[in-house]
């Protein structure tokens, strides 16, 4: 039998205005196993905790019971206590007579009532406790980084600096991500490639981190502190070690005519390039779908001409394992694809572009050399139209768009229109919004010189239909305040798409066992007190895959992911959470229902041999918890039909009990 | 009427037990009475002709033997399965509860099997003999001089009335031609309860779960209760209970169970029919397969291995529930 103790809180008149504290403390006195009990103002507090270590002393007690606010609280403010004076931290329990009584409560006597039943119900779970303790894992000091976006290039700079490994996984030839895309970045309109690439330069130099580049994740096993990852880094043809980046297999590449990703399809490149200049690694790749020699064996022009001997056409695939203590998530955001929004002719006129295409319009190192010119006939555009929310807040055209804000639109549009009336005070610029957002420091004083100072026409309505007719793009509008249709030949139409998940994240999120959204954004710990943390143990988020960003906002998030990863880094060793599924072999019939349903794969199935009351031996299958992976969620406990699965420390016994006591 | 004969049957398990195929068969036994067949274990082709029989009251779903036979037995077993009996065989090897390699499964083609509750009803008790001529049934019972004649349709059992595939799902052999998924109304008794006030549906199924004499049947024949140690039988578990001295069985036992085996259970239809008490249990699994199909999508438990059960399953492209919630409202 227990010897419980049971400490009741007023927490001041937050729970003693509404329940009497003394009843409770004296209700509870006569419950089984309790040989103590008190009440006090502040529990919490150091004098309240010195009385309940007294009384653990004094009455030599077994398990304690403190009737306070909710164990998200104080749970392991009072385990500590307890630790304190000798006793197990986990024969502790909570009841809450706060969130989920006095502040819920108006009336002493209900209130009083059901304080009573919540201490009854944690008494009875107390009086099946058993000490736990937790165990202990060490941790791998190397840090993964997927995706080399300006998010996960930050984060990796973070990590590395404060003396850790990291390795970055890109997918493409080089890092960058979408900044190394963008001409001008608001608010304070510096060139995105000037503060950009000087930071790529240093993760180059950087002696603590890899860049496996044109490489993903295929596979991720372990947990926190011991994931064991696989990169399959995809054949480039070319030795990345003797690559110079001198480009003149680039140069001499005869197949000149293969869309280029970088500026988006408006221009070419050859089947051998390096995205841009400032490339990181400045390495070349083939395009196995373009190269005349990979595809018919028919060429070998750049082999001839590279002088360092860098390119091989024998290259395979190569699949690096490698271990890491923790995982960074930088994987970022696409535009969504305009296929779909025909009503603004953006299959129809090579006129109607993106708003990434039109950052690509206005870079120096772009198509069109950064002069603002028509991507049909090359001409310059008078009339420019900008459409906000392409896509974004469509609450009615799920199938189209997405339902959500994409956040930078309003003020990358204003950019744009502010900008193009700034280095062509020729032009007619007008932006179509539903609302205009800008929240964030300096980003209405930014908005408010594009339509002040620069004479930008902003108007409050959307485009119903653009129709190109002779050189010309007819726009139909309606202008909401002024309450009339507007007819507006334009000779450019700027769509300023919504922004999604890259579609590699969720497969990425399936082998993290990492929780996303409906919309595919990764889900953080707690969306206001651990933004930067997966649900998942060691697994951390930075950027634009969390959630629609700007730079300034992606750069703190990965600082802050950063931090947590040095903070798990630093440790030697983790302590788990001695609250983990267990599974009585003796009862499991080895049916995978729990591994089925558990979020973080910490079931496995091994085959053991029992020794049958008939002295025969059995061979069966039965499920494994690896308690380092195991969160405690409980998921398979309520699937495990025949009641093999059980959690340490709530069992199903304690919570029936719990349950008997409140119905009793 | 079967298509398939026990002569058939006979000369195939004896082939295969012969050729050493399999060491032994799992077949239809002679019981007491004609209609009372017991599944047994055959492991000579003498054994066979001495014992094994095959007719219209050859329900028995043989897959959950197969749990306990091929743990215990040397080499392969021969298994005959009608349609209905391979998804049960699937959802078993779905939750890994036999070894594939042990089995040689033979599917057999079936017409639908006799309710003995139902040729009861019409013959009176006493029955000393039946047989069978054609579509007809000829009950010989110890008070009536003249054999009585039954259609076979008239005493089909439930779930045959409703049978949900004559497509066999799993086989190494099939006899017979290969039939498909049918159309079956098996959800219009379902649909006929849930149009029932709440009060009258507590007040049907409290009628019925009374007569429940808790021997248990149900679970021991129900293939998807295969566990080690049942809750009901674990002193530990809270809900052990083994004998109707309160009212247990109505309010908990058959709950519980049909949670068990939601996502899980064929509706093969087994608990029915083995219920001495004649109580339509499998209305309540059928409730959960009806509701499950409706908020999460078709679903046949069996339909193929290694198939995810919703509510036994989790997957990151897992529905909302919210959308769950506004289905179920939908429906209502
Ligand atoms: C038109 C436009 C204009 C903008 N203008 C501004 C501006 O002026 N000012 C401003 O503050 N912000 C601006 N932004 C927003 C800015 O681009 C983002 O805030 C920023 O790029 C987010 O960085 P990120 O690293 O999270 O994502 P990304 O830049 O998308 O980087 C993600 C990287 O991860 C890689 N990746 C993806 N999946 C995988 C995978 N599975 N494995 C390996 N690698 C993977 C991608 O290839 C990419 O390199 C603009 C955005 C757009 C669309
Ligand atoms: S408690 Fe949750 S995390 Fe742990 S094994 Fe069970 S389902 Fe998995
Ligand atoms: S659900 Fe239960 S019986 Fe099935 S494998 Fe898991 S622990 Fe074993
Ligand atoms: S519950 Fe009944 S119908 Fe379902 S699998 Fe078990 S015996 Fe068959
Ligand atoms: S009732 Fe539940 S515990 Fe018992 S055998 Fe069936 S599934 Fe297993
Ligand atoms: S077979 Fe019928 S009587 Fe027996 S336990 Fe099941 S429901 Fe009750």
């Amino acid at each position: 039998m227990q010897r419980v103790g049971v400490f009741v809180c007023w927490c001041g008149t937050n729970i003693a205005g509404t329940v009497d504290v003394v009843a409770v403390a004296e209700a509870l006195k006569s419950e089984p196993g309790v040989v103590f009990s008190a009440n006090y103002q502040y529990m919490c507090s150091q004098a309240g905790q010195d009385m309940i270590k007294e009384a653990i002393k004094e009455h030599k007690l077994t398990g304690i019971v403190v009737c306070s606010c909710s164990p998200r609280m104080h749970e392991a403010t009072f385990r500590k206590t307890a630790a304190a004076a000798g006793l197990n931290p986990y024969m502790v329990e909570i009841a809450n007579i706060r969130e989920q009584c006095s502040w819920v409560h108006k009336d002493m006597l209900t209130g009083t009532e059901k304080a009573i039943i919540l201490g009854k119900a944690a008494i009875a779970k107390v009086n099946l406790n058993a000490p736990l303790t937790p165990g202990e894992s060490p941790v791998t000091k190397r840090a993964l980084v997927i995706g080399g976006g300006i998010a996960g290039i930050q984060t990796a700079l973070d990590i590395a600096d404060a003396g850790f490994p990291v390795d970055i996984v890109e997918k493409k030839p080089t890092i960058g991500g979408k900044m190394a895309q963008l001409d001008k970045t608001f608010p304070t309109l510096d060139c995105a490639a000037c503060i950009l690439t000087p930071k790529m330069v240093d993760v180059a130099q950087h002696d603590k981190i890899r860049i496996f580049s044109y490489s993903e994740v295929t596979e991720v096993n372990g947990f926190v502190g011991n994931f064991d990852v696989t990169i399959k880094k995809n054949a480039r043809y070319v030795k990345e070690d003797v690559c110079t980046g001198c480009g003149a297999c680039v140069e001499k590449c005869p197949m000149k005519r293969i869309p280029n990703e970088f500026n988006l399809g408006m221009d070419n490149r050859p089947a051998i390039y390096i995205p841009f200049a400032q490339a990181v690694p400045k390495v070349a790749t083939i395009d196995p779908n373009a190269c005349n020699m990979l595809k018919n064996g028919k060429c070998g022009v750049c082999s001839k001409v590279c002088a360092a001997g860098a390119i091989d056409y024998t290259q395979k695939d190569e699949y690096i394992n490698e271990k890491y203590g923790a995982i960074v998530v930088a994987t970022g955001f696409n535009p969504i694809s305009m296929d779909k929004f025909d009503e603004y002719a953006y299959n129809q006129s090579k006129d109607v572009i993106t708003s990434l295409e039109f950052e690509r319009l206005t870079n120096a190192a772009g198509p069109s050399a950064g002069k603002l010119l028509r991507p049909s006939d090359g001409k310059h555009p008078h009339t420019i139209v900008f459409v906000q929310c392409v896509g974004s807040r469509c609450e009615s055209c799920a199938e189209k768009g997405k339902e959500y804000c994409s956040k930078i639109c309003c003020m990358y549009t204003a950019k744009h229109a502010m900008l193009t009336r700034d280095k062509y005070p020729d032009t007619e610029v007008y932006v179509f919004y539903i609302d205009v957002r800008t929240p964030g420091k300096n980003f209405d004083e930014f908005y408010r010189r594009a339509v002040e100072e620069y004479g930008v026409k902003y108007v409050k309505g959307m485009v119903g239909k653009v129709v190109p007719e002779g050189d010309k793009l007819k726009v139909q509008a309606s202008d909401l305040i002024a309450n009339k249709q507007l007819h507006i030949d334009a000779d450019l139409v700027v769509l300023a798409a919504a922004i999604e998940p890259d579609k590699s994240a969720r497969p990425l999120a399936t082998m993290l066992t990492a929780s996303m959204d409906t919309n595919d954004f990764f889900t953080e710990a707690h969306p206001k007190l651990r933004p930067v943390e997966s649900p998942t143990a060691g697994v951390f988020l930075s950027g634009a895959c969390q959630g629609p960003k700007d730079i300034p906002e992606t750069v703190s998030q990965a600082g802050a992911a950063a931090s947590k990863v040095i903070g798990l880094l630093a440790k030697d060793k983790l302590t788990g959470n001695p609250c983990v599924a267990n599974s009585n072999e003796l009862m499991c019939n080895g049916c995978s229902s729990c591994a089925n349903v558990c979020p973080y794969g910490a079931i496995t199935y091994e085959d053991k041999e029992f020794r049958m009351p008939d002295r025969t031996t059995k061979v069966r299958r039965v499920a494994v918890v690896n308690p380092a992976v195991c969160q405690g969620c409980g998921a398979c406990t309520v699937t495990c039909p025949s009641g093999a699965m059980d959690l340490k420390g709530f069992a199903n016994l304690q919570i029936m009990a719990e349950v008997d006591a409140i119905c009793k | 009427m079967q298509k398939i004969t026990r002569e058939q049957l006979l000369a195939k398990a004896s082939e295969l037990l012969s050729n050493g195929t399999v060491s032994c068969v799992l077949g239809w036994g002679l019981g007491e009475f004609d209609y009372d067949v017991t599944p047994t274990i055959f492991k000579s082709v003498e054994e066979l002709e001495n014992g094994f029989v095959f007719n219209d009251f050859c329900g028995a779903n043989f897959s959950k033997y197969l749990v306990n036979k091929t743990a215990k037995l040397e080499g392969k077993i021969l298994v005959f399965l009608k349609p209905c009996d391979t998804y049960s065989f699937n959802q078993l090897l779905t939750e890994h509860r036999f070894d594939r390699e042990k089995v040689y499964a033979v599917g057999i083609p079936c017409e639908g099997m006799a309710d003995i509750a139902k040729v009861k009803a019409i013959s009176g008790d006493g029955i000393a003999a039946i047989g069978s001529n054609g579509d007809k049934l000829t009950v010989t019972t110890l008070y009536d001089d003249e054999a009585i004649v039954i259609d076979t349709n008239e005493v089909l059992a439930e779930r045959c009335i409703n049978c949900k595939s004559k497509k066999h799902v799993a086989y190494d052999e099939l006899m017979g031609e290969e039939g498909d998924v049918t159309q079956s109304n098996r959800f219009d008794e379902v649909a006929r309860l849930e149009a029932m006030t709440p009060d009258e549906r507590f007040a049907f199924w409290q009628n019925e779960l009374s007569r429940c004499i808790r021997c248990n049947a149900c679970r021991d024949a129900c293939p998807a209760c295969t566990c080690e140690k049942c809750v009901f039988d674990n002193p530990s578990s809270g809900v052990e209970n083994k004998s109707p001295a309160n009212s247990f069985e109505e309010k908990l036992f058959h709950i519980i169970r049909a949670y068990h085996v939601a996502g899980r259970c064929t509706d093969c239809g087994e608990c029915s029919r083995v219920c001495p008490q004649n109580i339509p249990l499998h209305l309540l699994n059928r409730k959960f397969i009806k509701d499950m199909n409706e908020f999460y999508g078709e679903y046949q438990a069996g339909a193929e291995v290694g198939s995810r059960a919703p509510l036994v399953s989790y997957t990151t492209e897992d529905l909302e529930p919210g959308e769950v919630f506004n289905r179920g409202e939908n429906n209502a």
